[in-house]
């Protein structure tokens, strides 16, 4: 017996363990999105690393949970809906 | 009954990994290793062994390959040498932390520039912490004997570590030697199919690889390196048992004729056959008594062993067959040093370097050493503490 009390060779033993670690705290920037804007084209939900894209019925909205804050959506965003804003 | 055959350090590695119902074989050919995953690759085109070849593009691709394979479950084998263990240098540290013990056979050469692909342990010593157990072999015999012995080290469940055995380049891999080979089913008896702890398995979803935030890094790693001290015990057992099955007794360290004898000479592989039939002829002929000391197990270092199989001696020669350009000691020397300093031993200690890209020892040149070694036990002051054997005898 291991006086560790880790899993061997930092194996995650049980599934989907990713969704209690939240990540959003390590974002500096978050996008806010300008609904009247969006068209739901989607381009965003397909460019987030993370996955952060909400899709809704007629626009999208940010899980913040996740949300790095990197601004790929932003930048991405053919109508410019997407905006940077400083955190804090 | 005993089956004796002839083969070379290459092909005994390979008739073992036969006989060890490998799941998956993933290599690259490199001198002086590539003939053993040429036969190999003969079993499984003939059908005589069940084993997944994997032909890949690199030796880094090669071990990376193994890592997959070793994570589903499998028993996995590869082979390299000097250069390709050099590229597989970061995946080595993987294949540890992830605790795959995959077994791999390193046909020790020389490391570029300038190029050379004969013998010497550069390539080991240069990846001497990627946290593999590493065993060194001083013939064909022990060749396929440790072979067969690493699976069941590695695979322990007190272990789950990968381990390297070294063949001296040339001198093991391409010399013939008659050996005793065991049947299959006795293999078979001695070996059973692994079972993994963990394994990848799409019925079962799990993390492999996963990231560890600095404070769980270090407990994963010292959890490793407990791991490694688990394997001393482990390696012992399971050389109890293969003794008991082949009369052929191993351990993690060997001495000779260290009765009577208060200087001895330390080293890895190959070279220490030498060292012990001209320490015989002096003994014999001349009187004069030399105690030989071989490592079989070098990682993790036998402290304890050691200690006590040097209880009586009062100098010693450590060699060195890598170059530690800087370095006071070379890696066996280091090692044997902070051995002495932790356990506050008093003898001295002389280090020399050898047999760098294959510049063998001769039987004139181990006669000279000995010889050497007789005069500074006896007081006389060497020309040198550490330097090159060829220089300084």
């Amino acid at each position: 017996m291991s006086k560790y009390d880790v899993v061997m060779g930092a194996i995650i033993p049980k599934p989907r363990s990713s969704i209690e670690n939240k990540t959003g705290g390590w974002r500096t920037r978050k996008p806010v999105i300008d609904v009247q804007k969006c068209v739901n084209c989607l381009i965003c939900w397909i460019y987030c690393p993370d996955t952060s894209i909400i899709r809704l019925e007629k626009y999208v909205a940010v899980n913040y949970d996740y949300c790095k804050g990197c601004g790929i959506c932003a930048e991405e965003c053919p109508r410019k809906a997407i905006t940077m804003v400083e955190e804090g | 009954m005993v089956r004796r055959l002839g083969l070379t350090g290459n092909e005994a590695i390979a008739y073992a990994v036969k006989q060890c119902d490998v799941g998956l074989v993933s290599a690259y050919p490199i001198t002086p290793q590539t003939i053993i995953v040429e036969r190999i690759s003969d079993y499984v085109a003939n059908g005589e062994i069940d084993t997944e070849f994997v032909c890949v593009e690199s030796e880094h691709s090669a071990l990376s390959a193994c890592i997959g394979a070793s994570l589903t479950g499998l028993r996995v084998f590869t082979a390299t040498a000097s250069q390709g263990l050099a590229l597989m240098h970061e995946v080595l540290y993987a294949t540890s932390g992830l605790r795959c013990p995959i077994v791999m056979a390193v046909a020790n050469r020389a490391l570029s520039a300038p190029l050379n692909i004969h013998g010497d342990h550069s390539d080991m010593m240069g990846s001497r912490d990627c946290g593999w157990i590493q065993i060194f072999a001083e013939n064909v015999q022990e060749a396929y004997d440790w072979t067969i012995q690493s699976f069941k080290i590695a695979e322990h469940p007190d272990v789950q570590l990968p381990v390297a055995v070294n063949i001296d380049g040339f001198t093991l891999t391409h010399c013939l030697e008659d050996i005793e080979v065991l049947e299959k089913e006795d293999v078979e008896k001695f070996l059973p199919p692994r079972k993994p702890i963990y394994r990848i398995d799409p019925e079962k979803p799990m993390t492999f690889g996963a990231w560890a935030m600095p404070e769980y890094y270090y407990k994963f790693k010292l959890q490793q390196q407990e791991a490694m001290e688990n394997s001393i015990k482990v390696f012992k057992q399971v050389a109890d048992e293969y003794g008991k099955l082949t009369g052929r007794n191993y351990g993690v360290i060997q001495s000779y004729g260290l009765e009577g004898s208060k200087v001895a000479i330390m080293a890895l592989g190959s070279t220490c056959g030498t060292l012990r039939h001209v320490a015989k002829i002096l003994r014999e002929t001349k009187g004069l008594k030399v105690g030989v000391i071989k490592l079989w197990l070098y990682r993790p270092i036998p402290e304890d062993d050691f200690i006590s199989t040097v209880e009586n001696v009062e100098t010693l020669i450590v060699l060195d067959r890598a170059l530690s350009p800087g370095a006071v000691f070379g890696p066996l020397g280091s090692d044997v040093a902070s051995m002495i300093v932790k356990r506050n031993l008093d003898f001295r200690l002389l280090n020399y370097t050898y047999g760098l890209g294959g510049d063998e020892v001769s039987m004139d040149l181990a006669d000279k050493l000995l010889r050497l070694a007789v005069k500074v036990a006896e007081g006389v002051k060497p020309t040198s503490l550490t330097g090159y054997l060829r220089e300084v005898v």
